[in-house]
């Protein structure tokens, strides 16, 4: 890292937010993107400038507080929203009109994430079994390369295949391609009612087996999770709509025909929320893994047997493993024996202590690097945006 | 003309039958689903594995020669047009399931297996969502390269929300692997960008598509209106209730009375506009919703309802609103499809301005609606035999593309760029927005070998990234600018 304390600038519009950009470009300063300031342990350690390049100046920390407007546009179900507006903010807004966007990922201390972090990271929570990740959701994006330029891809309505996806590639690419300004983002209605079936064991090959029933199910589940804590399991499937109450009742008989102990609940808030805030970990590691459905039963004993807990969407396959905090060294070693037990899936370190992340790669195996670099140069030739953070020291 | 040693090698990678170079041969690949659009390619390589693709492109990049790929041939942008200096690369033979996983909900393909034969695939418990109408010959390459909808497409998504994997052959012909059966791997979303890009960015040689369970229930309703506005009356509605149907589409007088034609269907001829309205989920949710929507369409002034009242009924329901394209021959000669989007919100007054260019044009002009996502494909009927009548449809087309454009749409929501969109891409996006695109199509195709010619309105040049300027050739001779 500089020395010196980075330079903040708070850019109100996007020709700030340009302007601001082109200067970073001009004179070689490592950008930092700041929204609600949840995730920015994310990723590998900032590297200082690159090859051939000096970056003797100081680092630029753009927080995107001032970009804050939201236009609702509730009869065509979209939303523009500007990359500083908090998540938890734009959710009250719609429910105003019985809407949300789709998105759900944990919002952090004081509920802070914006909707440009959330996009940045591709974060997501677990809305995402009905409805798709943030690149599910996003139509069109407003975006700030590091020559200054201001450029918008996608549109504001539903359907669009007119020019490059670019929304999607800058989904996930944790600010290292530019400045993510603005989105437009798809909206769905709010369920009337919301209900959850949930069945607990302490045996994973029953666990993996009642998600797979109701993941295979014609009743179409809002959201559908596992947990592991302690050597004992949870499924859990929420239902929506206008009748969901009949549906989840044929749900616990799935979840106990798969041996699981099951029931209903209504009041199911805070259920959701423990698999969000599972997700996190303030002292330990969290290790994201991309795994597949049928081996949900592996991946809950390769957790058990690292001494973790383990939130997970078990229709997609994706889970979220913590591993509790103590020291460094055995931390790491309990990441790379999670990465060797569960090859060839991506197992890619979120949070973790700095001692931690400066002993793995956090990203660990990566596809198409060189494509990816490819990409990165076009997109921020000076290579001012994170430089270093991302897959293959990108 | 393309180099003999070319062709030569092109043999010896797919054998003498696969190669073709006899102008009648050829004859077939002239144009796509957009006939209006004719060009001759000097060779066509009918490849018959992924390496043969891999190994064609790489013939082509060492010999800095352009291709176009091509699959069934059934896009309406004129995408696999192919170009008179370059290879056609046509995948037809690269037909084959490769994997279905039903545990996993995944299916793995190569790209010219048909849209409708991955949902046979996995019946009858589950199917792939994105149908467009063209389904049954449509390839999955094809639907990859242009990021098909369908009709189940406002409640269910894109291809583009299907696609979890891709092998591809990239212009340098170097072959990536990106994602697979899972999601989320680290790195950027180059299968998001790769979506839709229209055969620019390589060649996919395998697709891994997420497939999905059937609904436990199936609710499809038609309401009649007097008039095509009251029936974006009672979507709005729909919507504004918190109902996500699966399929909502609205035909017009014109169009229900060229699909009653053909399909005997029993839709009324006296009416203005027909409404479909399919809901799909759990029984206990259709009964439920159902009341809601018949609700909605009395408020809305139908004229008449009609519930399906078994798969058949419904079958008949969908089958005049798959012919309607196709059915549009029986009431003219001629008909230029458009492809346009708007807010939904602004229907009534986008319909206002298709009357009016219908009545100051003399032509007439049907109007097939996505209504849920705003897709509207108004069909421009006109008679190519008498003079000047394509060049004035074709004008009447873009200025209702110009019209959606200006009320916050686009110039397509499913049939893709091609050659015939280009030059609306200006009215959509400004220069740094058109640079924003070169950009990633520079990262992957430096030469500009795929595909060129189509989605961007005026040739660019890849600047060389990092490092000093030097003009390119061509520009110095004038004939492209730089971005």
């Amino acid at each position: 890292m500089d020395a010196a304390e980075p330079r903040r600038e708070t850019p109100s519009s996007p020709e700030e937010a340009g302007e601001v950009m082109r200067t970073a470009g001009e004179e070689g300063r490592r950008v930092r993107v700041r929204g609600g300031g949840t995730k920015l342990a994310w990723g590998c350690p900032l590297r200082s400038g690159h090859a051939g390049r000096s970056t003797a100046g100081t680092e630029i920390d753009l927080s995107t507080e001032r970009l804050d407007s939201v236009e609702h546009n509730k009869e065509d179900l979209t939303a523009v929203l500007q990359a500083g507006v908090r998540l938890a903010r734009a959710q009250e807004i719609f429910a105003d009109a019985n809407q949300m966007v789709a998105l759900d990922p944990p919002l952090g201390q004081g509920d802070a994430a914006t909707i440009g972090g959330v996009v940045a990271t591709a974060d997501s929570g677990p809305l995402r079994h009905q409805y798709g990740a943030a690149r599910d959701l996003i139509l069109g994006i407003t975006i700030a390369l590091s020559d200054g330029t201001i450029a918008k891809a996608g549109g504001k309505v539903i359907k669009n295949v007119a020019g490059y996806d670019l929304a999607k590639l800058f989904t996930g690419s944790f600010g290292t391609l530019g400045l993510v300004i603005e989105v437009v983002m798809r909206l769905h209605p709010l369920a009337r009612d919301r209900v959850t079936a949930l069945g607990d064991s302490d045996d994973a090959e029953a666990l993996g087996r009642a998600a797979s029933v109701v993941a295979h199910s014609p009743f179409g589940a809002e959201s559908l999770d596992v947990a592991w804590h302690d050597g004992q399991g949870e499924v859990m499937a929420r239902f929506g709509g206008a009748a969901p109450d009949d549906v989840v009742e044929q749900v616990v008989k799935l979840l106990e025909e798969a041996g699981l102990q099951a029931d209903s609940r209504a009041d199911d808030d805070p259920l959701w929320e423990r698999q969000r805030t599972g997700q996190r970990s303030a002292d330990g590691a969290v290790v994201r893994v991309s795994g597949l459905a049928s081996e949900l039963p592996a991946v809950l004993r390769a957790a058990h047997d690292a001494g973790g807990s383990l939130v997970g969407r078990a229709g997609l396959g994706v889970s979220w493993v913590t591993l509790p905090g103590g020291d460094a060294s055995s931390l790491v070693s309990s990441i790379e024996d999670l990465r060797r037990r569960l090859d060839p899936f991506a197992c890619v370190v979120l949070d973790a202590p700095p001692q931690v992340r400066e002993k793995v790669d956090v990203w660990g195996k990566a596809q198409a690097v060189p494509l990816m670099r490819r990409v990165k140069a076009r997109f921020d030739p000076h290579n001012v945006c994170n430089p270093g953070l991302f897959v293959g020291g990108i | 003309m393309i180099d003999a040693g070319l062709v030569e090698r092109l043999r010896r990678i797919s054998g003498d039958e696969h190669v073709l170079t006899d102008t009648h041969e050829l004859r077939t690949y002239e144009s796509d689903g957009l006939r209006h659009y004719r060009s001759s390619p000097p060779v066509a390589v009918l490849a018959g594995s992924a390496a043969e693709v891999r190994d064609v492109v790489r013939a082509c990049h060492e010999t800095m020669t352009p291709w176009v790929a091509r699959g069934a041939g059934t896009g309406l942008s004129g995408g696999a047009l192919p170009i008179e200096d370059g290879v056609l690369i046509v995948l037809t033979r690269l037909n084959r399931i490769l994997d279905v996983d039903l545990d996993n909900q995944r299916v793995v393909v190569e790209p010219c297996v048909t849209n409708a034969a991955v949902s046979k695939a996995v019946a009858p418990t589950h199917f792939y969502p994105p149908d467009p109408s063209s389904q049954v010959v449509s390839t999955i390459g094809g639907n990859v390269a242009e990021n098909s909808g369908g009709l189940h497409c406002f409640k269910y998504g894109f291809t583009t929300n299907y696609v979890t994997g891709l092998k591809v052959v990239l212009p340098d012909a170097e072959v990536v692997t990106l994602g697979g059966k899972e999601v989320d791997r680290p790195g950027y979303d180059l299968i998001g960008a790769f979506v839709g890009s229209e055969g620019t960015l390589g060649i996919a040689t395998e697709i891994t598509l997420r497939v999905t369970p059937v609904a436990e229930a199936h609710e499809t309703t038609v309401a009649y209106f007097d008039g095509i506005e009251q029936a974006g009356q009672a979507v709005s509605d729909i919507v504004a209730r918190g109902i996500v149907p699966a399929a909502i589409e609205i035909m017009d007088k014109l169009t229900i009375e060229a699909t009653e034609n053909w399909t005997h269907a029993g839709y009324p001829l006296d009416v203005g506009a027909a409404l479909i309205v399919e809901l799909d989920g759990p029984q206990a949710e259709c009964d439920a919703r159902s009341g809601d929507v018949l609700e909605i369409f009395e408020k809305a002034g139908a004229s008449g309802t009609r519930v399906a009242e078994n798969e058949e009924e419904r079958a008949l329901i969908w089958k005049a609103r798959k012919a309607a394209f196709g059915a549009m021959g029986y009431l003219s000669p001629y008909y230029y499809v458009q492809d346009s989007v708007i807010p939904r919100t602004r229907l009534a007054e986008i319909l206002g301005r298709i009357g009016e260019l219908s009545e100051e044009y003399g032509f007439r002009i049907a109007n097939v609606f996505h209504a849920g996502d705003g897709n509207l494909h108004p069909l421009v009927c006109f008679d190519a035999r008498n003079p000047g009548e394509s060049e004035k449809a074709e004008e009447v087309a873009g200025l209702i593309l110009t019209a959606c454009v200006e009320a916050g749409g686009s110039i397509t929501g499913e049939h893709g760029v091609g050659v015939d969109k280009k030059k609306h891409m200006t009215e959509m996006f400004s220069e740094q927005d058109l640079d924003a695109f070169q950009r990633l199509r520079c990262a992957f195709d430096p030469d500009q070998l795929a595909n060129p010619g189509k989605v961007m309105p005026t040739p660019r040049l890849c600047g060389e990234v990092p490092g000093p300027y030097r003009k390119h050739p061509l520009e110095q001779a004038g004939i492209a600018e730089r971005f």
